[in-house]
Protein backbone atom coordinates (compact mmCIF):
# COMPACT_ATOMS: atom_id res chain seq x y z
CA UNK A 1 0.00 0.00 0.00
CA UNK A 2 1.46 3.32 -0.98
CA UNK A 3 0.68 6.07 1.41
CA UNK A 4 0.10 9.35 -0.34
CA UNK A 5 1.22 12.26 1.75
CA UNK A 6 -1.49 14.88 1.88
CA UNK A 7 0.29 18.18 1.52
CA UNK A 8 -2.78 20.33 1.14
CA UNK A 9 -2.85 23.20 3.55
CA UNK A 10 -6.22 23.60 5.14
CA UNK A 11 -7.37 27.20 5.25
CA UNK A 12 -10.45 28.65 6.75
CA UNK A 13 -12.79 29.63 3.96
CA UNK A 14 -13.88 32.75 5.82
CA UNK A 15 -10.39 33.57 7.08
CA UNK A 16 -8.39 36.44 5.59
CA UNK A 17 -6.54 34.07 3.24
CA UNK A 18 -2.91 33.08 2.96
CA UNK A 19 -0.12 35.26 4.32
CA UNK A 20 1.44 37.72 1.88
CA UNK A 21 5.22 37.96 1.86
CA UNK A 22 6.46 41.32 3.18
CA UNK A 23 2.81 42.28 3.56
CA UNK A 24 3.68 45.10 5.92
CA UNK A 25 5.66 46.96 3.25
CA UNK A 26 3.22 46.78 0.37
CA UNK A 27 1.20 49.85 1.35
CA UNK A 28 4.13 52.18 2.21
CA UNK A 29 6.06 51.24 -0.94
CA UNK A 30 2.99 51.89 -3.08
CA UNK A 31 2.58 55.30 -1.44
CA UNK A 32 6.22 56.15 -2.12
CA UNK A 33 5.85 55.08 -5.76
CA UNK A 34 2.82 57.34 -6.26
CA UNK A 35 4.73 60.26 -4.70
CA UNK A 36 7.80 59.68 -6.90
CA UNK A 37 5.81 59.22 -10.12
CA UNK A 38 3.63 62.23 -9.37
CA UNK A 39 6.70 64.42 -8.85
CA UNK A 40 8.50 63.06 -11.93
CA UNK A 41 5.57 63.71 -14.23
CA UNK A 42 4.82 67.12 -12.74
CA UNK A 43 1.44 66.07 -11.32
CA UNK A 44 2.68 67.06 -7.84
CA UNK A 45 4.28 70.49 -8.04
CA UNK A 46 7.35 71.15 -5.81
CA UNK A 47 5.41 73.99 -4.15
CA UNK A 48 2.85 71.49 -2.89
CA UNK A 49 5.20 68.63 -1.99
CA UNK A 50 8.94 68.38 -2.56
CA UNK A 51 9.99 65.48 -4.78
CA UNK A 52 11.47 62.44 -3.00
CA UNK A 53 14.97 63.01 -4.44
CA UNK A 54 14.97 66.65 -3.30
CA UNK A 55 14.00 65.44 0.14
CA UNK A 56 16.97 63.07 -0.01
CA UNK A 57 19.26 65.98 -0.86
CA UNK A 58 17.81 68.01 2.00
CA UNK A 59 18.25 64.99 4.25
CA UNK A 60 21.93 64.71 3.36
CA UNK A 61 22.38 68.43 3.85
CA UNK A 62 20.74 68.30 7.29
CA UNK A 63 22.77 65.24 8.25
CA UNK A 64 26.09 66.79 7.28
CA UNK A 65 25.52 70.45 8.13
CA UNK A 66 22.95 70.52 10.92
CA UNK A 67 23.45 67.43 13.11
CA UNK A 68 20.30 65.62 11.99
CA UNK A 69 21.36 62.48 13.86
CA UNK A 70 21.61 64.46 17.10
CA UNK A 71 18.14 65.89 16.52
CA UNK A 72 16.70 62.45 15.81
CA UNK A 73 18.28 60.97 18.93
CA UNK A 74 17.06 63.86 21.07
CA UNK A 75 13.51 63.35 19.80
CA UNK A 76 13.69 59.59 20.26
CA UNK A 77 14.92 59.99 23.83
CA UNK A 78 12.03 62.34 24.61
CA UNK A 79 9.38 60.12 23.06
CA UNK A 80 10.91 56.95 24.51
CA UNK A 81 11.20 58.34 28.01
CA UNK A 82 7.65 59.70 27.96
CA UNK A 83 6.32 56.44 26.54
CA UNK A 84 8.16 54.38 29.16
CA UNK A 85 6.74 56.43 32.04
CA UNK A 86 3.30 56.44 30.44
CA UNK A 87 3.29 52.68 29.85
CA UNK A 88 4.40 51.97 33.40
CA UNK A 89 1.88 54.33 34.97
CA UNK A 90 -0.93 53.11 32.69
CA UNK A 91 -0.25 49.46 33.50
CA UNK A 92 0.05 49.93 37.24
CA UNK A 93 -3.12 52.04 37.38
CA UNK A 94 -5.00 49.54 35.20
CA UNK A 95 -4.01 46.60 37.40
CA UNK A 96 -4.88 48.40 40.64
CA UNK A 97 -8.15 49.65 39.25
CA UNK A 98 -8.97 46.30 37.66
CA UNK A 99 -8.29 44.20 40.73
CA UNK A 100 -9.93 46.17 43.51
CA UNK A 101 -13.22 47.97 43.75
CA UNK A 102 -11.60 50.70 45.81
CA UNK A 103 -8.86 51.12 43.27
CA UNK A 104 -11.42 51.39 40.51
CA UNK A 105 -13.51 53.98 42.31
CA UNK A 106 -10.42 56.05 43.02
CA UNK A 107 -8.65 55.72 39.69
CA UNK A 108 -11.13 55.06 36.93
CA UNK A 109 -13.14 58.26 37.32
CA UNK A 110 -10.20 60.68 37.16
CA UNK A 111 -8.75 58.81 34.18
CA UNK A 112 -12.02 58.92 32.26
CA UNK A 113 -12.24 62.67 32.98
CA UNK A 114 -8.61 63.14 31.97
CA UNK A 115 -9.37 61.19 28.80
CA UNK A 116 -11.95 63.73 27.71
CA UNK A 117 -9.58 66.66 28.29
CA UNK A 118 -7.14 66.88 25.37
CA UNK A 119 -3.64 66.65 26.84
CA UNK A 120 -2.43 69.21 24.35
CA UNK A 121 -4.78 71.72 26.00
CA UNK A 122 -2.97 71.07 29.27
CA UNK A 123 0.40 72.13 27.89
CA UNK A 124 0.10 75.76 29.04
CA UNK A 125 -0.57 74.48 32.56
CA UNK A 126 2.39 72.09 32.38
CA UNK A 127 4.59 74.96 31.24
CA UNK A 128 3.53 76.84 34.36
CA UNK A 129 4.31 73.80 36.49
CA UNK A 130 7.39 72.32 34.89
CA UNK A 131 8.81 75.17 32.85
CA UNK A 132 9.57 74.88 29.17
CA UNK A 133 12.37 72.36 29.48
CA UNK A 134 12.60 68.60 29.14
CA UNK A 135 10.33 67.79 32.14
CA UNK A 136 7.30 69.44 30.60
CA UNK A 137 7.89 67.58 27.35
CA UNK A 138 8.33 64.18 28.96
CA UNK A 139 5.34 64.62 31.29
CA UNK A 140 3.10 65.61 28.40
CA UNK A 141 4.15 62.61 26.31
CA UNK A 142 3.79 60.30 29.32
CA UNK A 143 0.26 61.53 30.00
CA UNK A 144 -0.75 61.18 26.37
CA UNK A 145 0.57 57.63 26.06
CA UNK A 146 -0.71 56.52 29.46
CA UNK A 147 -4.37 56.76 28.49
CA UNK A 148 -4.54 54.13 25.71
CA UNK A 149 -2.38 51.78 27.81
CA UNK A 150 -4.69 52.20 30.78
CA UNK A 151 -7.92 51.83 28.83
CA UNK A 152 -6.88 48.75 26.88
CA UNK A 153 -5.07 46.99 29.73
CA UNK A 154 -8.02 47.62 32.03
CA UNK A 155 -10.37 46.31 29.39
CA UNK A 156 -8.24 43.22 28.81
CA UNK A 157 -8.06 42.61 32.52
CA UNK A 158 -11.78 42.86 33.02
CA UNK A 159 -12.24 40.47 30.12
CA UNK A 160 -10.31 37.67 31.85
CA UNK A 161 -12.64 34.76 32.40
CA UNK A 162 -13.87 34.67 36.00
CA UNK A 163 -13.56 30.89 35.88
CA UNK A 164 -9.77 31.26 36.00
CA UNK A 165 -10.11 33.13 39.29
CA UNK A 166 -12.24 30.25 40.55
CA UNK A 167 -9.60 27.77 39.44
CA UNK A 168 -6.91 29.82 41.18
CA UNK A 169 -8.96 29.69 44.37
CA UNK A 170 -9.23 25.90 44.26
CA UNK A 171 -5.47 25.72 43.67
CA UNK A 172 -4.94 27.96 46.73
CA UNK A 173 -3.00 30.52 44.67
CA UNK A 174 -1.88 33.67 46.49
CA UNK A 175 -2.70 37.19 45.33
CA UNK A 176 0.77 37.84 43.96
CA UNK A 177 0.92 34.60 42.01
CA UNK A 178 -2.58 35.22 40.72
CA UNK A 179 -1.54 38.61 39.35
CA UNK A 180 1.65 37.22 37.83
CA UNK A 181 0.27 34.05 36.26
CA UNK A 182 -3.33 34.90 35.50
CA UNK A 183 -3.97 38.65 35.49
CA UNK A 184 -0.91 39.95 33.67
CA UNK A 185 -0.76 37.30 30.92
CA UNK A 186 -4.52 37.60 30.49
CA UNK A 187 -4.30 41.37 30.14
CA UNK A 188 -1.26 41.22 27.85
CA UNK A 189 -3.19 41.29 24.56
CA UNK A 190 -5.01 44.41 25.76
CA UNK A 191 -1.76 45.98 26.94
CA UNK A 192 -0.07 45.41 23.59
CA UNK A 193 -3.01 46.89 21.71
CA UNK A 194 -2.80 49.88 24.05
CA UNK A 195 0.93 50.09 23.42
CA UNK A 196 0.34 50.38 19.68
CA UNK A 197 -1.96 53.33 20.24
CA UNK A 198 0.40 54.78 22.83
CA UNK A 199 3.37 54.69 20.47
CA UNK A 200 1.47 56.75 17.93
CA UNK A 201 0.18 59.11 20.63
CA UNK A 202 3.67 59.63 22.02
CA UNK A 203 4.85 60.78 18.57
CA UNK A 204 1.87 63.08 18.31
CA UNK A 205 2.80 64.57 21.66
CA UNK A 206 6.41 64.79 20.54
CA UNK A 207 5.52 66.88 17.50
CA UNK A 208 3.58 69.33 19.63
CA UNK A 209 5.95 69.69 22.58
CA UNK A 210 8.95 70.16 20.33
CA UNK A 211 7.35 73.37 19.05
CA UNK A 212 7.90 74.83 22.52
CA UNK A 213 11.36 76.24 23.04
CA UNK A 214 13.19 73.18 21.78
CA UNK A 215 16.88 73.61 21.10
CA UNK A 216 17.23 70.16 19.61
CA UNK A 217 15.03 67.50 18.09
CA UNK A 218 13.18 66.96 14.86
CA UNK A 219 10.51 69.48 15.89
CA UNK A 220 13.21 72.11 16.45
CA UNK A 221 14.57 71.41 12.99
CA UNK A 222 11.12 71.80 11.51
CA UNK A 223 10.42 75.02 13.37
CA UNK A 224 13.56 76.52 11.90
CA UNK A 225 12.67 75.25 8.43
CA UNK A 226 9.25 76.83 8.78
CA UNK A 227 10.85 80.19 9.58
CA UNK A 228 13.19 79.96 6.58
CA UNK A 229 10.53 78.57 4.26
CA UNK A 230 12.42 75.32 3.58
CA UNK A 231 9.65 72.98 2.43
CA UNK A 232 12.13 70.21 1.67
CA UNK A 233 13.40 70.20 5.26
CA UNK A 234 9.80 70.14 6.52
CA UNK A 235 9.21 67.02 4.46
CA UNK A 236 12.42 65.50 5.86
CA UNK A 237 10.97 66.02 9.34
CA UNK A 238 7.62 64.55 8.33
CA UNK A 239 9.27 61.53 6.78
CA UNK A 240 11.32 61.00 9.95
CA UNK A 241 8.18 61.16 12.09
CA UNK A 242 6.53 58.71 9.70
CA UNK A 243 9.47 56.31 9.87
CA UNK A 244 9.46 56.56 13.68
CA UNK A 245 5.79 55.65 13.83
CA UNK A 246 6.06 52.91 11.28
CA UNK A 247 9.06 51.23 12.92
CA UNK A 248 7.59 51.56 16.40
CA UNK A 249 4.33 50.00 15.30
CA UNK A 250 6.19 47.22 13.48
CA UNK A 251 8.20 46.52 16.62
CA UNK A 252 5.11 46.25 18.79
CA UNK A 253 3.39 44.03 16.24
CA UNK A 254 6.41 41.73 16.08
CA UNK A 255 6.50 41.57 19.86
CA UNK A 256 2.80 40.80 19.83
CA UNK A 257 3.32 37.87 17.49
CA UNK A 258 6.20 36.51 19.56
CA UNK A 259 4.56 36.96 22.95
CA UNK A 260 1.06 35.86 22.06
CA UNK A 261 1.88 32.58 20.34
CA UNK A 262 -0.68 30.91 22.57
CA UNK A 263 -3.50 32.70 20.86
CA UNK A 264 -5.37 31.11 18.01
CA UNK A 265 -7.11 33.79 16.04
CA UNK A 266 -8.05 34.43 12.43
CA UNK A 267 -4.54 35.81 12.08
CA UNK A 268 -2.90 32.41 12.64
CA UNK B 1 -30.98 7.67 54.90
CA UNK B 2 -27.36 8.79 54.67
CA UNK B 3 -25.10 5.87 55.35
CA UNK B 4 -22.39 6.35 57.93
CA UNK B 5 -19.83 4.49 55.93
CA UNK B 6 -16.90 6.14 57.66
CA UNK B 7 -18.05 5.12 61.08
CA UNK B 8 -18.74 1.58 59.96
CA UNK B 9 -15.16 1.06 58.86
CA UNK B 10 -13.83 2.62 62.02
CA UNK B 11 -11.84 5.43 60.32
CA UNK B 12 -12.95 9.07 60.43
CA UNK B 13 -14.66 10.10 57.21
CA UNK B 14 -12.77 12.16 54.63
CA UNK B 15 -15.81 14.33 54.14
CA UNK B 16 -18.31 15.10 56.83
CA UNK B 17 -21.29 17.34 56.18
CA UNK B 18 -23.92 18.02 58.80
CA UNK B 19 -27.13 19.99 58.53
CA UNK B 20 -25.92 22.04 55.57
CA UNK B 21 -28.10 24.87 54.31
CA UNK B 22 -27.44 27.01 51.26
CA UNK B 23 -29.77 29.79 50.32
CA UNK B 24 -29.72 31.83 47.08
CA UNK B 25 -32.51 34.18 48.13
CA UNK B 26 -36.19 34.00 49.08
CA UNK B 27 -37.74 30.75 47.92
CA UNK B 28 -34.45 29.55 46.51
CA UNK B 29 -33.10 27.44 49.34
CA UNK B 30 -31.05 24.83 47.51
CA UNK B 31 -29.65 22.73 50.35
CA UNK B 32 -31.95 22.03 53.30
CA UNK B 33 -30.15 20.35 56.14
CA UNK B 34 -28.03 17.94 54.13
CA UNK B 35 -25.99 15.25 55.90
CA UNK B 36 -23.24 13.31 54.15
CA UNK B 37 -20.19 11.24 55.01
CA UNK B 38 -17.62 10.03 52.51
CA UNK B 39 -15.00 7.54 53.66
CA UNK B 40 -11.33 7.95 52.66
CA UNK B 41 -10.81 6.44 49.23
CA UNK B 42 -14.51 6.08 48.58
CA UNK B 43 -15.89 6.99 45.16
CA UNK B 44 -19.28 8.64 45.47
CA UNK B 45 -21.39 9.72 42.52
CA UNK B 46 -23.91 12.47 43.08
CA UNK B 47 -26.95 12.42 40.83
CA UNK B 48 -30.18 14.33 40.80
CA UNK B 49 -32.33 16.47 38.57
CA UNK B 50 -31.27 19.99 37.67
CA UNK B 51 -31.47 22.43 40.55
CA UNK B 52 -31.43 19.82 43.31
CA UNK B 53 -28.22 21.18 44.79
CA UNK B 54 -25.52 18.85 43.39
CA UNK B 55 -23.24 21.61 42.22
CA UNK B 56 -24.07 23.75 45.25
CA UNK B 57 -22.91 20.93 47.53
CA UNK B 58 -19.75 20.46 45.50
CA UNK B 59 -18.97 24.17 45.57
CA UNK B 60 -19.56 24.22 49.33
CA UNK B 61 -17.02 21.40 49.73
CA UNK B 62 -14.58 23.20 47.43
CA UNK B 63 -14.94 26.40 49.43
CA UNK B 64 -16.17 28.27 46.37
CA UNK B 65 -19.39 29.61 47.87
CA UNK B 66 -18.22 32.35 50.18
CA UNK B 67 -20.85 34.77 48.89
CA UNK B 68 -23.72 32.34 49.42
CA UNK B 69 -25.92 32.54 52.50
CA UNK B 70 -26.22 29.41 54.62
CA UNK B 71 -24.92 27.49 57.58
CA UNK B 72 -23.95 23.97 58.56
CA UNK B 73 -20.88 21.94 59.29
CA UNK B 74 -18.46 20.97 56.53
CA UNK B 75 -15.24 19.06 57.13
CA UNK B 76 -12.96 18.28 54.23
CA UNK B 77 -9.31 17.11 54.07
CA UNK B 78 -6.48 19.61 53.68
CA UNK B 79 -5.74 18.58 50.15
CA UNK B 80 -8.72 19.00 47.86
CA UNK B 81 -8.64 19.10 44.06
CA UNK B 82 -11.43 20.20 41.78
CA UNK B 83 -12.04 19.05 38.22
CA UNK B 84 -14.45 21.30 36.35
CA UNK B 85 -16.65 20.56 33.38
CA UNK B 86 -14.31 22.62 31.24
CA UNK B 87 -10.62 21.85 31.56
CA UNK B 88 -9.86 25.40 32.67
CA UNK B 89 -6.30 25.27 31.41
CA UNK B 90 -4.75 28.73 31.23
CA UNK B 91 -4.46 29.37 27.49
CA UNK B 92 -1.20 31.31 27.91
CA UNK B 93 0.62 28.48 29.65
CA UNK B 94 1.92 25.33 28.03
CA UNK B 95 0.58 22.04 29.32
CA UNK B 96 3.24 21.20 31.90
CA UNK B 97 3.23 24.67 33.55
CA UNK B 98 -0.56 24.39 33.61
CA UNK B 99 -0.41 21.03 35.34
CA UNK B 100 2.02 22.20 38.02
CA UNK B 101 0.41 25.64 38.35
CA UNK B 102 0.17 26.56 42.03
CA UNK B 103 2.05 23.46 43.18
CA UNK B 104 4.72 24.42 45.68
CA UNK B 105 6.43 21.02 45.84
CA UNK B 106 10.15 21.28 45.02
CA UNK B 107 9.84 18.35 42.63
CA UNK B 108 6.69 19.76 41.02
CA UNK B 109 8.05 19.43 37.49
CA UNK B 110 8.94 15.76 37.90
CA UNK B 111 5.56 15.09 39.45
CA UNK B 112 3.84 17.01 36.70
CA UNK B 113 5.60 14.95 34.05
CA UNK B 114 4.67 11.76 35.87
CA UNK B 115 1.04 12.84 36.15
CA UNK B 116 0.94 13.69 32.44
CA UNK B 117 2.37 10.26 31.63
CA UNK B 118 -0.29 8.67 33.82
CA UNK B 119 -3.10 10.31 31.88
CA UNK B 120 -1.45 9.36 28.59
CA UNK B 121 -0.12 12.79 27.67
CA UNK B 122 3.60 12.07 27.87
CA UNK B 123 5.37 14.11 25.21
CA UNK B 124 2.75 16.85 25.14
CA UNK B 125 4.33 18.86 27.96
CA UNK B 126 5.24 21.76 25.65
CA UNK B 127 1.93 21.88 23.77
CA UNK B 128 -0.42 24.84 24.09
CA UNK B 129 -3.87 24.03 25.48
CA UNK B 130 -5.59 24.94 22.21
CA UNK B 131 -3.50 22.33 20.43
CA UNK B 132 -5.12 19.52 22.44
CA UNK B 133 -8.48 17.91 21.77
CA UNK B 134 -11.30 18.31 24.28
CA UNK B 135 -10.59 14.90 25.79
CA UNK B 136 -6.85 15.60 26.02
CA UNK B 137 -7.53 18.94 27.70
CA UNK B 138 -9.70 17.21 30.27
CA UNK B 139 -6.98 14.62 30.84
CA UNK B 140 -4.49 17.44 31.41
CA UNK B 141 -6.85 18.93 33.96
CA UNK B 142 -7.05 15.51 35.66
CA UNK B 143 -3.25 15.48 35.74
CA UNK B 144 -3.31 18.94 37.33
CA UNK B 145 -5.59 17.67 40.09
CA UNK B 146 -3.42 14.55 40.65
CA UNK B 147 -0.17 16.48 41.02
CA UNK B 148 -1.51 17.87 44.26
CA UNK B 149 -2.06 14.34 45.65
CA UNK B 150 -5.59 15.13 46.78
CA UNK B 151 -7.29 13.32 49.61
CA UNK B 152 -10.54 14.52 48.12
CA UNK B 153 -11.28 14.91 44.43
CA UNK B 154 -14.33 16.96 43.53
CA UNK B 155 -15.52 16.62 39.96
CA UNK B 156 -18.40 18.64 38.55
CA UNK B 157 -19.61 16.81 35.44
CA UNK B 158 -16.05 16.47 34.20
CA UNK B 159 -17.06 14.52 31.11
CA UNK B 160 -20.22 16.45 30.31
CA UNK B 161 -18.72 18.21 27.31
CA UNK B 162 -17.03 15.15 25.79
CA UNK B 163 -18.28 12.88 23.04
CA UNK B 164 -19.55 9.42 23.94
CA UNK B 165 -16.44 7.46 22.89
CA UNK B 166 -14.00 9.79 24.64
CA UNK B 167 -16.23 9.61 27.67
CA UNK B 168 -15.92 5.80 27.86
CA UNK B 169 -12.14 6.07 27.67
CA UNK B 170 -12.14 8.75 30.34
CA UNK B 171 -14.25 6.54 32.62
CA UNK B 172 -11.66 3.78 32.47
CA UNK B 173 -8.85 6.30 33.04
CA UNK B 174 -10.55 7.89 36.03
CA UNK B 175 -11.25 4.53 37.66
CA UNK B 176 -7.65 3.46 37.15
CA UNK B 177 -6.31 6.72 38.57
CA UNK B 178 -8.59 6.50 41.58
CA UNK B 179 -7.55 2.92 42.27
CA UNK B 180 -3.91 4.00 42.19
CA UNK B 181 -4.17 7.19 44.23
CA UNK B 182 -7.18 6.36 46.40
CA UNK B 183 -8.59 9.85 46.96
CA UNK B 184 -12.13 10.15 48.20
CA UNK B 185 -14.12 11.21 45.14
CA UNK B 186 -17.33 13.14 44.81
CA UNK B 187 -18.46 13.14 41.21
CA UNK B 188 -21.46 15.16 40.12
CA UNK B 189 -23.09 13.73 37.03
CA UNK B 190 -26.33 13.78 35.10
CA UNK B 191 -25.65 10.37 33.71
CA UNK B 192 -26.97 7.44 35.74
CA UNK B 193 -24.89 4.94 33.74
CA UNK B 194 -21.75 6.96 34.41
CA UNK B 195 -22.56 6.94 38.11
CA UNK B 196 -23.01 3.18 38.21
CA UNK B 197 -19.92 2.47 36.10
CA UNK B 198 -17.63 4.61 38.23
CA UNK B 199 -18.85 4.85 41.78
CA UNK B 200 -18.75 2.71 44.92
CA UNK B 201 -21.83 4.53 46.08
CA UNK B 202 -24.51 6.52 44.32
CA UNK B 203 -26.27 9.34 46.12
CA UNK B 204 -29.37 10.93 44.75
CA UNK B 205 -30.15 14.46 45.88
CA UNK B 206 -33.65 15.77 45.82
CA UNK B 207 -34.98 18.98 47.24
CA UNK B 208 -31.70 19.77 48.96
CA UNK B 209 -31.28 16.56 50.94
CA UNK B 210 -29.97 13.05 50.32
CA UNK B 211 -32.95 11.21 48.92
CA UNK B 212 -31.41 7.87 48.03
CA UNK B 213 -28.07 6.36 48.99
CA UNK B 214 -27.07 3.02 47.46
CA UNK B 215 -23.84 1.04 47.33
CA UNK B 216 -22.85 -0.27 43.95
CA UNK B 217 -21.87 -3.89 44.42
CA UNK B 218 -21.70 -5.28 40.94
CA UNK B 219 -19.26 -7.99 39.91
CA UNK B 220 -19.10 -6.59 36.38
CA UNK B 221 -19.73 -2.93 35.80
CA UNK B 222 -21.18 -3.60 32.42
CA UNK B 223 -24.56 -2.44 31.16
CA UNK B 224 -24.99 -6.01 29.92
CA UNK B 225 -25.12 -7.24 33.51
CA UNK B 226 -28.76 -7.71 34.61
CA UNK B 227 -27.88 -6.32 38.05
CA UNK B 228 -26.61 -3.16 36.33
CA UNK B 229 -29.90 -2.75 34.50
CA UNK B 230 -31.80 -3.34 37.70
CA UNK B 231 -29.87 -0.70 39.62
CA UNK B 232 -30.21 1.66 36.70
CA UNK B 233 -33.96 1.18 36.55
CA UNK B 234 -34.18 1.70 40.29
CA UNK B 235 -32.22 4.95 40.20
CA UNK B 236 -34.11 6.24 37.18
CA UNK B 237 -37.34 5.48 38.96
CA UNK B 238 -36.10 7.42 41.96
CA UNK B 239 -35.24 10.31 39.65
CA UNK B 240 -38.82 10.27 38.44
CA UNK B 241 -38.05 8.75 35.05
CA UNK B 242 -40.45 5.87 34.57
CA UNK B 243 -40.47 3.00 32.16
CA UNK B 244 -42.89 4.64 29.77
CA UNK B 245 -40.49 7.61 29.37
CA UNK B 246 -37.68 5.37 28.12
CA UNK B 247 -37.69 4.76 24.37
CA UNK B 248 -38.28 1.14 23.37
CA UNK B 249 -34.78 0.73 21.96
CA UNK B 250 -33.12 1.81 25.20
CA UNK B 251 -35.45 -0.39 27.20
CA UNK B 252 -34.43 -3.46 25.20
CA UNK B 253 -30.76 -2.58 25.59
CA UNK B 254 -31.18 -2.18 29.31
Amino acid sequence: MTAAVDTRVVRRRLGPGRRIRLAFWVGPVLLLAVWALGSAFGVISPAILTAPWDVLTAFRDQWVEHDLLGNVLASLARAGLGLAFGALAGTVLAVVSGLSRWGESLIDGPIQIKRSVPTLALIPLFIAWFGIGQEMKVVTIALISMIPIYVNTHNGLRGIDGRYAELAETLAIGRGEFVRHVVLPGALPGFLLGLRFAVTSSLLGLVVVEQYNATSGVGHMMTLAEQYGQTDVLVVGLVIYGVFGFLADATVRLTERKVLTWRRTLDG
Amino acid sequence: MAADTGRLTGTPPAVRVRDLYRDFGPGRTVLRGLDLDVAPGEFVALIGRSGTGKSTLLRALAGLDRDVAGHGEVTVPDSVSVVFQDSRLLPWKRILPNVVFGSRAPDAVVRGERALAEVGLAGRERAWPHELSGGEQQRASLARSLVRQPELLLADEPFGALDALTRIRMHALLRRLCETHRPAVLLVTHDVDEAIVLADRVILLDDGVVHTDVRVELPHRSPADPAFAELRAYLLDRLGVHDEDVPAGRRAAA
